[in-house]
């Protein structure tokens, strides 16, 4: 299929649901003031589609860091680590990370994505095997394309599953390398680390555990390291992989690692040898904002309060939500052309969320992503419940005034009453909700 | 797994295919699984995992990936049982 049978083919699967209304991939905020504020189509919105899970990207401690980087060593690098050298703000990003996770290595590369790419195509050489979970990112499925391993894809957090598939590869010589994710983007799902832990002790030697923290660094675990630390099992989790544009505010990735030895990829790493380093700037951004995290474990209490009041709320309205609380809520919808109508609603109404429908998830589900941030106040979290109200029962997505509505209105009414014109956008998000309800 | 026929593998995978396609054209040991099917790559890729349960083996991404037709796909299904 040549380029222009291609274009036909995307036209023709997306014009209708782009008939229906806006063009999710061709927004444009005019401006972002604050981390759950913006300005799109000359209003002001509030943001329930990002991945800033603490809020740090207004942070006045990384602004200043980052500025301060820039002035002093440039606006970017020019080049790659390998050829043009490191700055030491690389290296000493590196050591701050490995002692955060408390692990021996660390290696950063210039985007989360390229971080996956990276370490998949280093670790996947020709006689090896990897394992990935069938719901894995894009960034998982393209470095196992990329690399030179065969990859075999196991059911969604069953490591039934992965035994089953690991049992089939017994005698099989070269490594085995198990890939999973800490919390999963689309519909905010933990993996059971402990359980797939125990079956890669169990498969034996040359068998080893990635997992990508992206969405959960800084949001589980004790000290923010993610579902490896909440799970308790991060010595078995072999290789730690993150990104630098969620819950650190910029961009990035990283890999660490207590395998002897693991410096030396850098030498054979087609991802990390052949693109541009990270600027000065990202470098300062991302060393405050761990830095800010450590400084600030209230930002993970306040990313979970927040994240429960937003799923039980949509729940007791009666929208089909995930399997659990997460700081990504996923709201199932029964069809693409019902979760465009409510995702184009939420905007008339001043609710940024994020929208995903077939392939782009699991199961052929359609579902609106509308993500927590520590940076919401509750009274922004009330007001887009309330908008979801009102536009969910317009949509006849939900029963309008249902009791599980009106005890929703019981709890949360007074404190959106009182907090109400703080901002901005609460006048906007208030006014809307009181006149469509 | 050994004792299957290549036939016997092409009729499994035609029934568990047709239970899977909603479309009213037969399913045939031509059809193009992707083309033919109204089935997504991710669909694709679900049904592969019935398949790895039903004869018991493990099928690599990109065998699927080399994969057009039904026939194509009881081949490789019986390329990978002869060597598990």
């Amino acid at each position: 299929m040549g380029l222009k049978d291609r274009i036909a083919a995307v036209e023709a699967n997306y014009g209708r649901l782009r008939a229906l209304g806006r063009d999710p991939s061709r927004l444009e905020f005019q401006n972002v003031w604050s981390p759950t504020e913006a300005t799109l189509e000359g209003r002001p919105m509030m943001l329930f589609g990002t991945n800033n899970y603490l809020g740090l990207t207004f942070d006045p401690n990384v602004l200043e860091a980052a500025t301060a980087a820039t002035r002093a060593l440039g606006s970017g690098t020019t080049g790659s680590r390998i050829a043009n050298g490191s700055y030491g703000g690389h290296k000493a990003l590196e050591a701050e990370i490995a002692r955060f996770y408390a692990k021996q290595h660390c290696i950063v590369f210039s985007t989360g994505y390229v971080a996956n790419i990276g370490m998949i195509t280093a670790l996947g050489g020709k006689d090896d095997v990897l394992l990935i979970d069938a719901d894995s990112h894009a960034s998982i499925y393209d470095g196992c394309k990329m690399a030179d391993a065969e990859t075999i894809r196991f059911r969604h957090n069953s490591p039934e599953d992965l035994a089953k598939k690991l049992r089939r590869l017994e005698g099989h010589p070269g490594d085995k390398i198990i890939i999973v994710e800490g919390i999963y983007s689309m519909l905010g799902d933990t993996a059971p680390l402990a359980e797939f832990a125990a079956v890669k002790r169990e498969a034996g030697d040359n068998v080893y555990l990635m997992v990508d923290e992206a969405h959960s660094l800084g949001v589980l675990g004790e000290s923010g390291r993610g579902q490896c630390q909440a799970a308790h099992v991060e010595d078995d989790c072999d290789f730690i992989v993150g990104t630098f544009s969620k819950s650190v505010g910029t961009i990035g990735g990283y890999c660490v690692s207590n395998v002897e030895g693991f410096d030396w990829i850098r030498s054979f790493c087609r991802p990390y040898m052949f693109t541009a380093s990270m600027t000065p700037g990202t470098v300062s951004t991302a060393r405050a904002a761990f830095r800010r995290m450590a400084e600030r474990p209230e930002l993970r209490a306040k990313l979970w309060s927040n994240s429960a009041a937003l799923f039980r709320g949509l729940g007791d309205l009666g929208f089909e939500t995930g399997p659990e609380v997460s700081p990504v809520v996923a709201v199932k919808l029964p069809a693409p052309e019902v979760a465009v109508a409510l995702w184009n609603r939420l905007i008339d109404e001043g609710v940024y969320t994020n929208i995903a429908i077939p392939p782009a998830t699991p199961n052929a589900l359609s579902l609106l992503r509308v993500s927590v941030s520590a940076a919401h106040s509750e009274a922004q979290i009330e007001r887009a419940l309330g908008v979801f109200a009102s536009v969910g029962a317009e949509l006849g997505i939900i029963e309008p005034g249902t009791a599980r509505g009106e005890r929703f209105q019981v709890i949360t009414g007074g404190a959106a009453a009182k907090e109400a014109g703080r901002t901005r956008t609460a006048q906007q998000g208030s006014a809307n909700a009181a006149a469509t309800r | 797994m050994g004792m299957t026929t290549a036939d016997e593998i092409e009729a499994r995978i035609l029934d568990l295919l047709s239970a899977k396609v909603k479309s009213e054209t037969a399913v045939t040991r031509e059809t193009n699984i992707v083309a033919d099917t109204g089935l997504d790559s991710v669909s694709v890729m679900d049904f592969v995992l019935e398949l790895e349960d039903e004869f018991d083996i493990n099928i690599p991404l990109d065998r699927i990936a080399e994969v057009k037709t039904v026939a194509d796909l009881a081949k490789a299904v019986q390329d990978l049982g002869k060597t598990s």
